[in-house]
């Protein structure tokens, strides 16, 4: 198989431009005749309904939740990138474009990723239109600040509820589209298959959470916006809900996964304080703006902070990475934290964990302005860890946050499965092997508003679709083995909770499959999933019935997919034997410590293609070709 | 999902005023300047009754006045009595809405931020009716006359002696007490109905409805008092 | 430490409910109200009971899909702070936590303490947006907007839509999540031109969802977790007056209580 990504020829600053114009287009009076369905709600599901909606097409959109207003896109707190260079401090499209691919660790497509600098301008043109509360100044003007790692002040911000009231931006739009009658919202219902039929997406099999009935959704094309898998550590930041069911799903149905082993791990969370730990909160990356991140210098120095003298204190970041300091980028602050743990010097009653100190900050600045700055996030530590920020400094510890691989896609944002569409998170395509700092808001927004309402008009002006009918039975085939997944579940009546799986299968992955990898631990982990996944199958119990809400009939059914993505990833990783981004291999590092790239053999998508239950899953490679940002060595030194 | 939305869309070409009465907001627009109007009559009221402590001269001549002015004082008390039955009828259609809107009810339900005042004015108000019912009856009408003898234009003296029985002033004083509780919340309540309220000014508006009311209280429940402690004869 | 938890638990909306009483021995004090919840679901999973059902999302205070009442409080007694972010250590060991869901018509009981809030997004579709559709927007700096008047709309639109305003209202009304939604977007200037006929639209649709009415007692602003001000809905209030006296022939504004048509429980 070859994967053909359909990037246009030419220079890249006209790439989308020409795409556009090659774009064939749905005649106006034929758009209410087509049928779309997008599944997920968050900020590139919300707005890609809303604006298929306003185009006339026929849209049904489903999430879990009781509402698309509680995607988790509305956690996000610090900001969204543009290149709106209004602080006149030398940002730009390309440089936009240029940080991006280089944060990546060179490991997207340059296409894509221009694309998304050119988009993101008007993504806060249309959000400010739509009434979102950026910060201003006292001008009038919108507020910019730097974020994660940036030399440029490119961040917009609404406090630290960015990604809420861009989700709440788009969740309206979605509901005047609702309104409009042009799109139907189908909420607290879950994907469970996708209808693949004449090897076009079709369609798809979805559980009514309460009342446990399948149902048969058949459209034109399918857009699949349900974000990312970091939920198969477990812990992570994402919402408990979070889960990678729709996009496995589409996997086995033969949509190529890309890069699954990319994830990132996220440097300033609150540290986990004990077993019953359910998830990990983060704490926005803007407070290393302004704190300053140290550890003792002695080993199990358990003196509290303000008692360790100056000269005692190993500010790491500042001494290892004098140019960037606090502000390196996210794989590579986390890599620190954790280096310095392994070697015992970690904080707090667990040792996992590294100071976050503001002490120097509130001297310099006074605290009423840190209180403006970060009064939100100051509070929320406050109550969770009754500790208070002001006086002593914060605890923080990496911990998972995004997954930058997802389904691949070319650049049209299509799958390897005609008709099937995948937006935002769930996608592979802009970020490499790391993302920075507020850009998530910018792909998902971008991919939702801006392209994908040109990529399925081209689509559907494109291709012919047969009448097909719910009970196709293709459609049907579906539902029954949906419906024979859920029996199965229900019927193992076993000894051990489906949490208690997923926290081990969690802990596997991250010691192995975490911030640091060998090809010997991966191996390992391998080993280790697949006989927890027998041992899943064999003993796990589901209380209740299938015909009612159920939480751990859902949970358990998105643990077993997680078992299997869990493998895919760890086959990715041991099969990558590279260092980039946040895929850290340890036998790959510079004599510094620092990853270690194979541009030689090494510089492609790795897209996964699925070959049954335990067959091993097919690489086919999309090679990566950078003309305008050449590869380099990644140095915040 | 839109099918609430069409219904309202079929009827949509009612008469506005219709329409604002029978909105939520309509009627706690209505029970604001009706309850404005019946404060003013209060404010007005006490002014009148507080000239009992200048003596049997002032105040009977303030009564004589008042009706000599028959036609005028009739459209007053028309308009009051409007005010009443607006506030009333708004009252029990809302609080028949609020009753089915939550027909099961916690088994435990804690105040965390409202006054006392604001809690009970399901209570304070119809109390307080009663309480002008009785008023009416024993001041001015005089079929009711728990003392000795009612003269007919001698408002000095049905005063007084009205307040010397020990109960109608105990009665008084607690209605007028309530009538306190009532303005409290609602002096302050009228502004956020209508929709003049500022973070800034809610506190200060809270803090002048709780001395206003005082006040009011404090000036009405001098005089039975002073009655009773014979400072008043 | 110990605590006895007395949770609500009812199979769905057709089947009577009650109190039923937990014994949880095992909580650390640094642990979630959720997290709390977590552990006794375990321990009942374990013995082959089903589970309390309760809703939760992110579990970090912002999505908005948690809340129940703690002792006859909505979200517990922790002020600005969501049953998810609420850690025990707020509790004294040998406790007792009365725990039920939500109560009022417009939010029809799934199960337990689950209840169905949509009755909120009926209200958001009914003129809670701009309308403005993608590609039409000018650059976001043609607008000026003072920094006060982004900050009023900021805490407005602060609003997580959990639904304790109404749960903590006496008279379960959604006042204050309808009128943040208002307040929000009027302040701004692009949400000016859509003013009158956004207050007409959503007070229309709240009405007819079976919400009940304000009497400006402020339960609702006491336990907000974003704490959104009483003042949104004195917003609220004077948009829909000063729309209702001027001339909109075309919008909805058939407000009349139609609680029997929306009532499912």
């Amino acid at each position: 198989m070859t994967l053909d990504a359909r990037i246009p020829s030419g220079p890249i600053e006209q790439a989308w431009d020409k795409a556009r114009f090659d774009m064939k287009l749905v005649n106006p009076a034929n758009k209410r005749k087509h049928n779309l369905i997008v599944v997920g709600s968050g900020l590139a599901g919300a707005s890609a309904s809303a604006s298929l909606g306003e185009l006339g097409y026929n849209v049904k959109c489903f999430c879990f939740q009781d509402s698309p207003r509680r995607a988790h896109s509305i956690a996000a707190q610090g900001g969204i990138n543009a290149a709106k260079n209004y602080p006149n401090d030398g940002e730009s499209i390309y440089r936009l474009f240029y940080d991006t691919v280089k944060g990546g660790d060179f490991r997207a497509r340059e296409a894509n990723i221009y694309r998304l600098a050119e988009i993101s301008n008007h993504i806060i043109d249309q959000c400010v239109a739509q009434g979102v509360p950026f910060a201003r100044e006292y001008g009038g003007t919108l507020t910019n600040r730097s974020f994660g790692g940036a030399q440029v002040s490119r961040t917009f911000y609404a406090r630290g509820q960015t990604g809420q009231q861009l989700l709440l931006g788009a969740y309206q739009a979605l509901e005047r589209q609702v309104h409009a009658g042009t799109v139907t919202m189908i909420p607290r219902t879950e994907m469970l298959d996708l209808i693949v039929i004449d090897g076009q997406a079709r369609g798809i099999v979805a559980r009514n959470l309460v009342t446990g009935k399948f149902t048969v959704h058949i459209a034109d094309a399918v857009v699949l916006a349900t974000g990312g898998y970091g939920n198969v550590y477990y812990l992570s930041t994402n919402a408990k809900g979070s889960n990678a069911t729709a996009i496995w799903r589409a996997y086995k149905r033969g949509a190529l996964f890309a890069n699954p082993c990319f994830t990132q791990i996220h440097p300033t969370c609150i540290p986990v304080s004990g077993e019953y730990q359910s998830k990990l909160t983060l704490m926005s990356e803007s407070l290393r703006n302004d704190g300053r991140i140290w550890v003792p210098k002695t080993k199990g120095d358990k003196r509290p902070p303000n008692e360790i003298p100056e000269d005692e204190r190993d500010y790491y970041l500042e001494r290892r990475y004098p140019s960037f300091g606090n502000l390196v980028p996210r794989d590579v602050a986390s890599r620190n934290a954790k280096a310095v743990c392994d070697e015992g010097r970690g904080v707090g009653k667990t040792g996992l964990g590294v100071y976050l100190d503001f002490s120097e900050a509130i001297a310099r600045l006074g605290e009423k302005t840190i209180r403006e700055r970060y009064g939100n996030l100051f509070d929320m530590y406050q109550r969770i860890t009754d500790e208070d920020p002001y006086k002593a400094p914060m605890r923080i510890y990496p911990a998972i946050h995004y997954t930058m691989g997802g389904l691949w896609v070319d650049y049209q944002l299509q799958s390897t499965i005609p008709g099937l569409f995948v937006l935002g998170e769930a996608n592979f395509s802009d970020h490499g092997a790391n993302r920075l700092g507020a850009s998530a808001l910018m792909q998902g927004l971008s991919d939702g508003y801006f392209i994908i309402p040109y990529t399925v008009g081209n689509y559907l002006a494109t291709n012919k679709f047969a009448k097909v009918g719910e009970s196709h039975a293709e459609a049907q085939s579906a539902v029954t083995i949906a419906q024979q997944k859920i029996d199965k579940l229900l019927s193992i009546k076993g000894k051990r909770t489906v949490d208690s799986f997923h926290r081990e299968l969690g802990k596997i992955l991250w010691d192995y499959c975490g911030m640091a990898r060998t090809a010997e631990g991966l191996e390992k982990a391998i080993g280790e999933i697949r006989a927890l996944r027998d041992e899943y199958w064999h003993n796990v119990t589901v209380p209740g019935s299938g015909d009612d809400l159920n939480q751990s009939l859902e949970k358990a059914g998105r643990v077993a997919d997680f078992f299997e993505l869990a493998e895919l990833m760890c086959i990715d990783a041991r099969d990558r034997n590279e260092s980039c981004g946040g895929h850290f291999r340890e036998e790959h590092q510079t004599p510094e410590g620092e990853a270690q790239r194979d541009d030689e053999h090494y510089s492609y998508v790795a897209a996964w293609g699925y070959r049954g239950r335990d067959a091993a899953p097919e690489l086919t490679k999309e090679p990566l070709e950078f003309q305008y940002v050449h590869p380099s060595q990644r140095s915040y030194k | 999902m839109s099918a609430t939305i069409s219904v309202a869309e079929a009827h949509s070409r009612k008469n506005r005023a219709v329409t604002f009465w029978q909105s939520t907001n309509g009627k706690k627009v209505v029970m604001a300047v009706t309850g404005a109007m019946m404060f003013l009559f209060v404010i007005g009221h006490l002014l009148g009754n507080l000239q009992v402590f200048e003596g049997p001269e002032k105040i009977n001549a303030y009564g004589h006045f008042l009706h000599s002015i028959g036609e005028v004082l009739w459209i007053v008390r028309g308009t009051l009595i409007m005010a009443i039955l607006l506030h009333i009828a708004a009252t029990v259609q809302l609080a028949i809405r609020n009753k089915k809107a939550r027909p099961i009810g916690y088994s435990r339900k804690e105040a965390i931020n409202s006054s006392y005042a604001s809690r009970t004015m399901y209570w304070s108000g119809p109390i307080v009716l009663a309480f002008i019912i009785f008023h009416l009856l024993q001041f001015t009408a005089g079929y009711v006359h728990p003392e000795a003898r009612f003269v007919e234009g001698d408002v000095y003296h049905n005063l007084v002696s009205g307040f010397q029985v020990w109960w109608v002033s105990l009665w008084y004083i607690f209605a007028i007490t309530l009538l306190g509780f009532h303005l409290r919340h609602g002096i302050w309540s009228m502004f956020q109905s209508v929709g003049i309220a500022h973070p800034r000014h809610t506190q200060t508006l809270k803090h002048a409805a709780l001395l206003i009311a005082t006040l009011i209280v404090l000036g009405y429940i001098s005089i039975p008092i002073s009655i009773l402690l014979g400072l008043v004869k | 430490m110990k605590l006895k938890l007395k949770i609500w638990r009812q199979k769905n909306c057709k089947e009577k409910g009650k109190f039923v009483q937990y014994a949880v021995d095992n909580v650390d004090p640094e642990m979630s109200m959720l997290e709390c919840l977590d552990v006794l679901n375990e321990s009942l999973i374990e013995r082959d009971e089903e589970p309390v059902a309760f809703e939760h999302d992110c579990r970090e205070g912002i999505c908005g899909s948690c809340g129940f009442m703690i002792n006859g409080v909505a979200h517990g007694p922790e002020r600005a702070t969501t049953v998810c972010q609420l850690t025990m250590r707020h509790f004294k060991d040998g406790d007792e936590l009365a725990i039920e869901p939500w109560r009022s018509v417009a939010f029809p009981l799934v199960k337990d303490l689950v209840v169905d809030r949509s009755a909120f997004d009926h209200i958001i579709e009914a003129g809670g947006y701009i309308s403005v559709s993608t590609g039409n927007a000018q650059d976001g700096n043609t607008l000026l907007i003072g920094k006060d008047i982004a900050d009023k709309a900021m805490d407005a639109a602060a609003c997580i839509g959990c639904g304790a305003c109404v749960a903590a209202c006496p008279n379960a009304s959604a006042a204050l999540f309808t009128g943040a939604k208002i307040a929000h977007l009027g302040a701004l200037p692009q949400g000016k031109p859509e003013r009158d006929r956004r207050a007409l639209s959503m007070v229309s649709q709240m009405n007819m969802e079976a919400f009940g009415n304000c009497t400006n007692i402020g339960e609702c602003t006491g336990v907000c977790p974003k704490e959104i001000p009483l003042e949104a809905i004195a917003t609220m209030n004077r948009d829909y007056l000063l729309a209702s006296c001027k001339k909109r022939e075309d919008i909805a504004t058939d407000i009349s209580p139609v609680i029997e048509l929306t009532a499912k429980g």
